[in-house]
């Protein structure tokens, strides 16, 4: 006889995961911003945020409230439906994404099996691309509502550009597919456990190093990061598609930003870096320890991701219009078609096809 | 053409290379100056906390002086007003009444002195135009606010307090070469007019 209240976990499990998810996505990238500006000084010799609280570890609260009480500006000529529904499609595509991701190793609760990870659909690589492509439209659709020109410079650009490397990256995405054979997330989490089995190492970075590459490269410009941060270019656009926005709807085109950050740094540990595996995982035997020290390997797996995305962008400046769509469209694309080509023809002569 | 130093560099215009092209290597080694300087010391200095160093000479806040009873310095001559090149200072004269010589110690005495922070460029000229010895710049830093009106400083805060131990050491800004010049007496412009005395210098110095 299950006691009550685990027959209420196991009801309302998807959803009380699913807030979990929401909470810690919301949390993180509150964070990234304090330690995107944290990281920035370091990086150039500076003692960044230490004002709010010890080491200005309030400043993401400070932040959110003034962006709160800021006055909330609609611009007359603005298509006033259109001009919440971005912001909004930005925040929504970049929170639903993390519903596909394995965060860890099956849970064992009152005798049952819970997996850490909201919807565990088979083809949950399919859904990550597909939601990231209406992410675009967030973009894309506040340029255009707002009737500013700018703006829509910024959103044309926004849009060609993640279309360019939606390409790049679905392909080495297939790739990737190919290797693991399978759609489904947790499949391709699965397939990586350990480090090392008899043959090779089990991450798939080990198996195709450029695939990673390449999609690190993609993501970088899917997520709008330097060095492909063009659609909000300061310098030339005054403040790119969110010119216009002001108040916490400005908040949530910034925010959705470091939550997709976080989300697509989450999807690199998990399709390259093996997600919540880790060398001598096997020697751990209680299911519920292995589940805890599996989603703290995936979450400093994707710390560390994040880390390497502020590392990239207080590095280098960002690229010409002209630099990012030959780099997207003569080099990527190209080098993603040979990397699949190669792949397969591998995979064909050692008989894995 | 012949390079007039050897300092300058052949530019050219060749392709660049696939590698190159794809900008790895070169970013690759950007990240890696960018990390060294990760956990370096930092330049930063906390300011109210921590503060700079300064100059010996450096000329901040200025302070109305007593003399050695507490009486006020400051005779409203308005010879630092006129020496300003910015015209932030303005004052209102008043005379001194009987039983306030303790407070004052000319007959006339600045019932308002007021100097505007924000014009003041910190020349430090009232300090040489005054003849009383009243005026100095210090180096206290002058703290920013909110309001403008907040940075016309009053008597109020010009003033150093009465009591001996507040009192704002104005000895320690001076070069040597002016305290060397103070030590003579004969050269004070703000010593009580003694007829023999200056009878004397100027005997001496014929
Ligand atoms: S320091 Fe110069 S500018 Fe400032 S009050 Fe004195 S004379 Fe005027
Ligand atoms: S501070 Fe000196 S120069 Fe200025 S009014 Fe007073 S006595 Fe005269």
């Amino acid at each position: 006889m299950t006691p009550l209240i685990a027959l209420f976990v196991f009801h309302w499990y998807p959803l009380i995961l699913a807030i979990c998810v929401f909470g810690v996505s919301l949390g993180i990238a509150a964070y990234s911003t304090y330690f995107e500006r944290k990281i920035a000084a370091f990086l150039q010799d500076r003692l960044g945020p230490n004002r709010a609280g010890p080491y200005g570890i309030f400043q993401p609260l400070a932040d959110g409230l003034k962006m709160f009480m800021k006055e909330e500006i609609i611009p007359n000529v603005s298509n006033k439906f259109l001009f919440i529904l971005g912001p909004s499609i930005g925040m929504f595509t970049s929170l639903i994404t993390g519903a596909v991701i394995p965060w860890g190793p099956n849970i064992r609760y009152h005798g049952e099996s819970l997996p850490l990870q909201v919807a565990d659909v088979n083809i949950g690589v399919l859904y990550l691309l597909g939601v990231v492509s209406i992410g675009v439209y967030g973009v894309m659709i506040g340029g255009w509502a707002s009737n500013n020109k700018y703006s829509l410079i910024g959103a044309l650009r926004a849009s060609s550009q993640m279309i360019s490397y939606e390409v790049a990256m679905g392909i080495s995405v297939v790739t990737l597919i190919m290797i693991t054979g399978s759609l489904s997330t947790s499949q391709i989490a699965a397939e990586q456990h350990g480090f090392m089995n008899e043959h090779w190492l089990t991450w798939n970075f080990f198996k195709n190093p450029l695939t990673f590459f390449i999609f690190f490269i993609c993501a970088l410009a899917e997520t709008n990061r330097t060095p492909f941060d063009l659609p909000e270019c300061e310098t030339e656009l005054v403040g790119g598609y969110h010119t216009e926005y002001s108040s916490m709807k400005l908040g949530f085109y910034l925010f959705a930003e470091y939550v997709n950050m976080f989300i697509s740094s989450a999807v690199m540990s998990l399709f390259f870096f093996g997600g919540y595996n880790f060398p001598w995982m096997d020697k751990i035997h209680d299911p519920n320890m292995l589940a805890l020290a599996g989603t703290c390997v995936m979450f400093a797996k994707t710390l560390f991701f994040i880390f390497v995305f502020m590392w990239i962008r207080w590095t280098i400046p960002r690229f010409r219009y002209d630099q990012l769509m030959n780099l997207g469209w003569k080099i990527l694309i190209p080098l993603s078609v040979i990397n699949l080509v190669a792949t397969g023809f591998l995979l064909w002569g050692t008989g894995k096809l | 053409m012949q390079a007039l130093t050897n300092r300058s560099k052949m530019v050219s215009n060749k392709q660049m290379t696939f590698l190159e092209r794809l900008y790895l290597v070169s970013i690759f080694k950007g990240m890696l100056i960018t990390i060294s300087h990760f956990l370096k010391k930092k330049a930063t200095i906390s300011y109210p906390e921590k503060h700079r160093p300064i100059s010996s000479v450096y000329r901040g806040q200025h302070v109305l002086k007593r003399d050695e009873n507490g009486a006020e310095r400051c005779t409203a001559c308005g010879l630092c007003a006129v020496a300003c090149p910015a015209e932030a200072i303005t004052m209102v004269a008043a005379e001194r009444k009987k039983g306030e010589e303790n407070l004052y110690r000319e007959e006339k005495y600045a019932a308002v002195y007021e100097i505007n922070m924000l014009r003041c460029i910190y020349c430090g000229l009232c300090e040489e135009a005054c003849p009383k010895e009243a005026i100095f710049l210090t180096d206290r830093i002058v703290p920013t606010e909110f309001e403008r009106g907040d940075l016309v400083y009053g008597k109020d805060i010009l003033v150093e307090p009465m009591e001996k131990s507040k009192r704002i050491d104005v000895s320690k800004r001076q070069t040597p070469d002016v305290l060397e010049f103070k030590t003579h007496s004969e050269y004070a412009h703000n010593q009580l007019w003694d007829p023999k005395k200056s009878l004397q210098t100027k005997k001496q110095s014929h």
